[in-house]
């Protein structure tokens, strides 16, 4: 699996949506995405890509693109 | 007519939104007024109520006017509140729209309106919120100025208090801090924003929080948020209630407290008990890790065996059992029960199991009826079944697990996803709490009873 594809699919396995609908998810833009949903999101994507989240990176990850530019610019992750 | 609950005639502010408006006494005063003025006394209200400013004066404006509202999520199910509003028959609602808040009529024909209700009715507050159940608990004047005056006294709350929300103000633990902050005349830090949001951390320190409270779910996330990392000097007090702690938890917070010189309140509570019946002293709450403390101020607790005998030794199971001014005065399950009065005297047989120590400290240890506490809902077993299979009558199901994980074994492997999809939508909870499994048969005994022990739960 491609990066973007194992970031995809821990929002997909998080929140219960398909693929194409997580692209534009935002916090609270479903029932799924609460702060419940958040921890799990975290969890998900602390295993696909093997890291530790930072406190302030898992309060700033508030969409399927913030999510991105933080995986990418503190976690080295290339899309 | 019943006397105000809030006595608003404190200076300073009441309430501070994180949309930056900033709310007085005064103006609190003024704005409750002119929101009663157009529901006359004994009227029945539902709010539909969100963490913002709107929620909270149309509250204190129901309190403060012999107004009785029915207290619900503004988030709630479109069905289930139909059905509320045909089994309670409301004079008005009050809820968001797109442009604010609304008040709009209910049921209110002449034929069909509720019947007069009990004098000193205050508020109705539904059981679990959330498997639909239409049974409310009523709340009295009497228990909600009983119950803050306790809270107030042993959290020893004064004007200079500053909670932020972390909990729905239609959930009894939330509304218990409205109610004790508001008696004393602090600051309201109105927010609807989650601990997971970035939003939520600039709006707790800009404001100069001193406390919040939450359920054990929310010590999790805050555990993973490595809050102990956090510099908040603010922070006096943090509470906890909607259900047991893990043990290690409550160690890492009480030993968090103790280092930063703050408080960690471990309590414990019911919707029928008003909100609080026990607290855990602060400075107790290192020595006494997994206990639920002592009654509050003006109750009392003891244990009864299944014969309805009273334990006197310490170290024995038994149900527990309270009694205090803030005891409900009973449920009400349709339109007529509102007219109901006081039928529980004073006393609640909680239904919880648990022990007292040598020192008189309570330890939870079960309970008796087949309910779990997700995320600090009371979620109940068998009502989850009913809906199950009223909604999918073509398979079998039983329901069991532990708090926070509830575990669904149905008989149709090929509907695992559609069940964990309808029992998220109708408790409003997230999925992730909802483990389906699929299963040949549900264990049964010869008159048909689900025999709970014999599911493959672990």
């Amino acid at each position: 699996m491609t990066n973007i594809e194992k970031y995809t699919q821990a929002f997909v396995n998080a929140f219960g949506v398909d693929a194409e609908s997580a692209k534009a998810l935002k916090y609270q833009d479903i029932p799924a995405w609460d702060s419940v949903g958040h921890m799990g999101l975290i969890a998900q994507l602390e295993e696909q890509f093997g890291i530790m989240m930072e406190p302030d990176d898992i309060v700033d990850l508030s969409s399927f693109e913030k999510g991105k530019d933080i995986l990418a610019t503190k976690y080295g992750v290339e899309f | 007519m019943a006397e105000a609950v809030f006595n608003l005639g404190f200076d300073g502010v009441a309430v501070v939104a994180d949309d930056g408006r900033e709310v007085s006494y005064a103006d609190l005063k003024q704005m409750t007024e002119e929101w009663a003025a157009k529901v006359p006394p004994r009227s029945l209200v539902f709010l539909l109520v969100g963490n913002n400013l709107d929620s909270l004066v149309a509250y204190v404006a129901c309190l403060n006017h012999g107004i009785v509202p029915l207290m619900l999520d503004a988030k709630i199910d479109g069905q289930l509140l139909q059905r509320f509003i045909e089994i309670y028959r409301p004079d008005f609602i009050w809820r968001p729209s797109s442009e604010g808040y609304v008040l709009e009529e209910g049921l209110r024909t002449s034929d069909f309106r509720h019947p007069a209700l009990f004098e000193d009715l205050a508020l109705l507050l539904t059981t679990s919120g959330s498997t639909g159940s239409p049974k409310l608990v009523r709340q009295s004047y009497k228990n909600i100025k009983a119950n803050t005056a306790s809270i107030v006294e042993y959290l020893r709350l004064d004007s200079t208090e500053r909670p932020i929300t972390t909990l729905p103000m239609n959930y009894t633990y939330g509304l218990s801090i409205v109610n004790s902050h508001l008696t004393v005349g602090a600051t309201i830090l109105l927010t609807e924003k989650s601990i997971m949001q970035r939003e939520f951390w600039n709006f707790f320190t800009e404001q100069g929080t001193t406390s919040f409270g939450g359920v054990p779910y929310t010590y999790e996330m805050l555990d993973k948020l490595m809050f102990f990392r956090r510099k908040l000097p603010s922070l006096r007090t943090m509470t906890q209630a909607g259900g047991k702690i893990l043990p290690t938890l409550h160690q890492k917070f009480a030993e968090y407290a103790k280092r930063e010189g703050k408080n960690f309140v471990v309590m414990y509570g019911q919707c029928e008990a008003t909100a609080r019946m026990s607290y855990l002293p602060p400075e107790r709450a290192l020595d006494k890790v997994g206990s639920m403390g002592i009654a509050i101020p003006g109750g009392r607790f003891s244990l009864i065996d299944v014969d309805g005998r009273a334990i006197n030794e310490p170290d024995i199971t038994g149900e527990l059992v309270y009694d205090g001014a803030n005891v409900t005065l009973g449920y009400a399950e349709c339109a007529d029960d509102l007219s109901k009065g006081d039928e529980r005297h004073g006393r609640l047989v909680t239904g919880d199991m648990a022990r007292r120590d040598t020192d008189g400290f309570y330890y939870i240890v079960g309970r008796k009826k087949r309910f779990l506490k997700i995320f600090g809902n009371r979620v109940n077993l068998d009502e989850t079944e009913r809906l199950i299979k009223g909604a999918f009558p073509d398979l079998d199901c039983a329901c069991g697990g532990i708090d926070d994980k509830m575990k669904i074994f149905i008989t149709d492997e090929t509907q695992v996803q559609s069940i964990r999809d309808f029992v998220a939508e109708k408790t409003h909870l997230n999925f992730t709490a909802f483990d389906v499994r699929p299963i040949v048969s549900i264990p049964k005994n010869e008159s048909g009873k689900t025999l709970y022990s014999e599911l493959p739960i672990s």
